[in-house]
């Protein structure tokens, strides 16, 4: 069934179609209607769960903690702040290694203060051990969640994982989106049954104390559960395809990279817009194309290395600063660029901060740069794109 | 076999790593004798998430969920809405927290579980300072003890700032049940125990722990100091339910000095301040009679 | 001994019995029960922390591989019928 919703409503509705058992959620700019929605399923008992309106985003991750630890499947939401007030149990909910799937409306930090897209909140989450998936339509969010869901849950991985709607672009602009059905959800999506979860009469304990001596193995097994991640995730993708008739290009989706010599990699919802500069820049013969990171966690390393060893020069668009070398997105493509054997040219460019617009023309700029700069062999490796008071013009 | 006073199962394992003569494994040991195998149990940081031992030790009979520091009241309403949405009924879901993890960093999500009705059991178990991590002060600390935060060094200082009321804070939060509960009262501690059992809604017991390190004590006097601040009317023993102040023991009434003098962390008072404290507790104690006796 | 990392669960779930902790090697006195004397008023039983004392038909066995020595037992007993004495005496 077809309806016009904005991201907000499709994670709602994602997460009503994978049947969410226990929702723990505060409130928070731009996230308030999905929390609002999935109050309405529950009180109209469309959606049969538990809805724990909590005092904090802290505890609404550790309810949902609890809640998932005793077998129950759960989700939550938030956004900026709420995101970052709940890092200390994020970086829990992964070493409990429980599949915890939850929306992020990435919005900026403050001060200043924002409640407009930046990535920044997001990013700031890369070391917490959760999968991180930047959506570009509400489409691709309602979908990505009944598929993390069924990856997380998966004996191998059991991480858990956050999907990404850029504040008010996605959250609250409606798109045409598809309702599966939920029949069909259930039978892609079967119950939640960890192997081993908190009861009553079972004397264990969970989450304890582990000394340095067996501390690392834990940590071991989590890497190799998000590496496994990236590899069920694209076979999961596979099976959706096949059930629904729909994919979104895997980790990185390679838009129109084939015959590249200059690519732009992009997250979020911008992508869009950069496909479509893509487009009418190819139409003028320009060799450039555009690969979406669709997954910042687990990152598409090989992916990224394979990509980079066939073009001359990568434009990587961080809509986030770390205060590192270069941004996060740039320094982690670089890095898997280095290991392989041909070096393209790569350069940062930090654009869209606060919810600045980034436009056609300033993508098409960031093009233009990128092969001045590859000709050049250019040092410079970070831009900051339309920032009033440098001289370079970016419309 | 003579009759015992109080219930014979044991749900403690023995080999827990808490110090010798540590109140808190016997108010644990008294919960889980008032509630039975049917419960599970969420701790913080605290002692008690240590007292297991290193993984994959595990002391008690019945299962038990680790969790962040201040996310108690969040977590046992986690348990409850999983337990509830699997149809798993007739089950204790019990908060276990120290002082620390209750009235200063976990107070909000006490206070958010509160107010929710969060169908669970809160037992904080007061020692008085944060003790696990070495006798620092926390807002629970008494007035005029030392701690190594409030130190008395050379310009006799010590904490001087009131313990906080974490029963009248609960009480504020109109729960049906809370009641506090001593050591050396195991009879009672057990009784109320199965009177909140019996309850539905959120429940508090508030239970003075005695701590030998950090109130600098000889461990075997323990019991004796968790009576003396009964019979002190330094820890009274009494109930809220729904509201109404009853007061479960009255106590001797003994000199507050008479408890004060077995602790280590009272030592350098003056007679000036011992004075003050006994005012304290006597006003405090004066006020539950009020309480109670007008129903307020 | 440190468990390769095939061999732990994925997050640390306990589930051995803390009896593996032989915590009465932290004793440095030790109760002796004068059984003639006790009066099987159960009260020692009542107040170990450790749950180091188990009744048989009334009269305290303490397990001295768990007793921490906290000499309560000996405080509270109404009829002091329990010792402290220091370990590696007698």
């Amino acid at each position: 069934m077809r309806k016009v919703m904005t991201g907000n409503y499709a994670s709602a509705y994602g997460a009503k179609l994978a049947r969410a058992e226990v929702i723990a959620a505060y409130p928070i700019t731009p996230q308030t209607s999905i929390v609002e929605k999935l109050a309405d399923f529950v009180s109209t008992g469309e959606l049969k769960a538990k809805f724990i309106p909590v005092e904090s985003e802290h505890s609404a991750m550790a309810a949902c903690i609890a809640a998932q630890t005793a077998g129950a499947r759960t989700y939550t939401a938030t956004s900026s702040h709420g995101l970052t007030l709940m890092h200390e149990v994020l970086m829990w909910a992964s070493g409990a290694r429980l599949p915890i799937v939850m929306t992020n409306v990435s919005r900026a930090m403050a001060p200043p203060w924002s409640v407009w897209v930046d990535h920044m909140d997001s990013v700031a989450q890369r070391d917490t051990g959760w999968l991180e998936f930047f959506c570009q339509s509400n489409q691709e969010v309602l979908d990505t969640i009944i598929m993390a869901y069924k990856v997380c849950e998966s004996k191998g991985v059991m991480l858990p994982a956050m999907i990404i709607e850029d504040a008010f672009i996605l959250s609250h602009t409606s798109e045409p989106v598809d309702l599966p059905d939920q029949d069909m959800v259930d039978a892609f999506l079967p119950a939640y049954a960890p192997e081993l979860k908190i009861e009553v009469g079972k004397a264990r304990g969970f989450g304890s104390l582990v000394r340095p001596d067996q501390y690392m193995e834990f940590r071991y097994k989590a890497m190799l559960a998000m590496r496994e991640a990236h590899d069920r995730f694209l076979r999961v993708e596979k099976e959706f395809k096949q059930v629904f008739g729909r994919e979104h290009g895997g980790l990185l989706e390679l838009y129109r990279c084939d015959d590249a010599e200059f690519v732009l990699i992009a997250a979020g919802s911008v992508a869009g817009t950069a496909k479509d500069v893509v487009d009418s820049l190819k139409a003028k013969g320009f060799p450039v194309g555009l690969a979406r990171l669709r997954a910042f966690r687990p990152f598409p390393h090989e992916e990224i290395r394979a990509l980079a060893g066939k073009v001359a020069g990568i434009a990587v668009l961080d809509r986030s600063y770390t205060f590192g070398a270069a941004g996060a997105m740039f320094t982690e493509v670089k890095a898997s660029a280095y290991s392989g054997q041909k070096k393209p040219v790569i350069k940062d460019y930090i654009a869209g901060l606060g919810g600045r617009d980034i436009t056609p023309k300033t993508i098409e700029r960031i093009f233009e740069d990128i092969q001045i700069a590859t000709k050049r062999g250019e040092e410079t490796e970070v831009e900051w794109v339309d920032v009033a008071g440098l001289p370079r013009r970016w419309h | 076999m003579p009759k015992t006073t109080i219930p014979e199962e044991e749900f403690s394992v023995p080999g827990n790593t808490g110090c010798p003569g540590c109140g808190a494994n016997l108010v644990m040991r008294y919960l889980l004798k008032g509630l039975g195998e049917r419960t599970i149990v969420a701790i913080p940081a605290c002692c008690w998430a240590v007292m297991p031992g290193y993984w994959p030790s595990h002391c008690l009979k019945i299962p038990m969920l680790y969790t962040a520091f201040e996310a108690t009241g969040a977590a046992i309403s986690g348990l409850r809405a999983a337990l509830d949405v699997k149809g798993v009924e007739d089950v204790n879901v019990v908060g276990f927290a120290g002082d620390g993890g209750t009235v200063d960093i976990g107070l909000q999500a006490l206070s958010g579980a509160a107010e929710r009705q969060t169908d669970a059991i809160y037992v904080m178990y007061d020692n008085e300072a944060y003790m696990n991590t070495g006798i620092q002060r926390s807002g629970s600390t008494p007035w005029g003890a030392w701690t190594t935060t409030t130190p008395v060094g050379s310009n006799h200082d010590f904490k001087r700032e009131a313990k906080k009321d974490i029963m009248a804070i609960m009480q504020a939060h109109r729960i049906p049940y809370a009641a506090t509960v001593s050591v050396a009262y195991p009879e009672d501690f057990i009784r109320k125990v199965q009177k909140a059992r019996s309850i539905k809604g959120f429940r508090f017991i508030h239970a003075m722990s005695p701590c030998p390190p950090g109130w600098r004590m000889n461990p075997m006097h323990s019991i004796e100091v968790a009576k003396l601040a009964v019979d002190t009317h330094s820890f009274p023993l009494y109930e809220i339910e729904n509201g109404k102040v009853r007061i479960t023991r009255k106590g001797k009434g003994l000199p507050v000095s008479e408890y004060l003098k077995l602790q280590g962390r009272f030592s350098h008072l003056t007679e000036a301040e011992v004075a003050s404290i006994q005012k304290a507790v006597d006003d405090h104690w004066h006020y539950l009679e009020e309480e109670e006796k007008y129903g307020i | 001994m440190t468990k390769s990392f095939e061999e732990i669960p994925l997050t640390p779930i306990s589930d051995t019995p803390s009896t593996v902790n032989l915590t009465g090697l932290w004793r440095a006195f030790r109760p002796i029960v004068d059984k003639a004397k006790c009066k099987k008023c159960t009260i020692c039983w009542k107040f170990c922390p450790d749950v180091a004392i188990v009744l048989v038909d009334g009269v305290p066995e303490i397990d001295l591989n768990y007793c921490k020595g906290c000499g309560i037992c000996s405080f509270e007993c109404p009829s002091k019928c329990i010792v402290m004495v220091k370990e590696g005496t007698e």
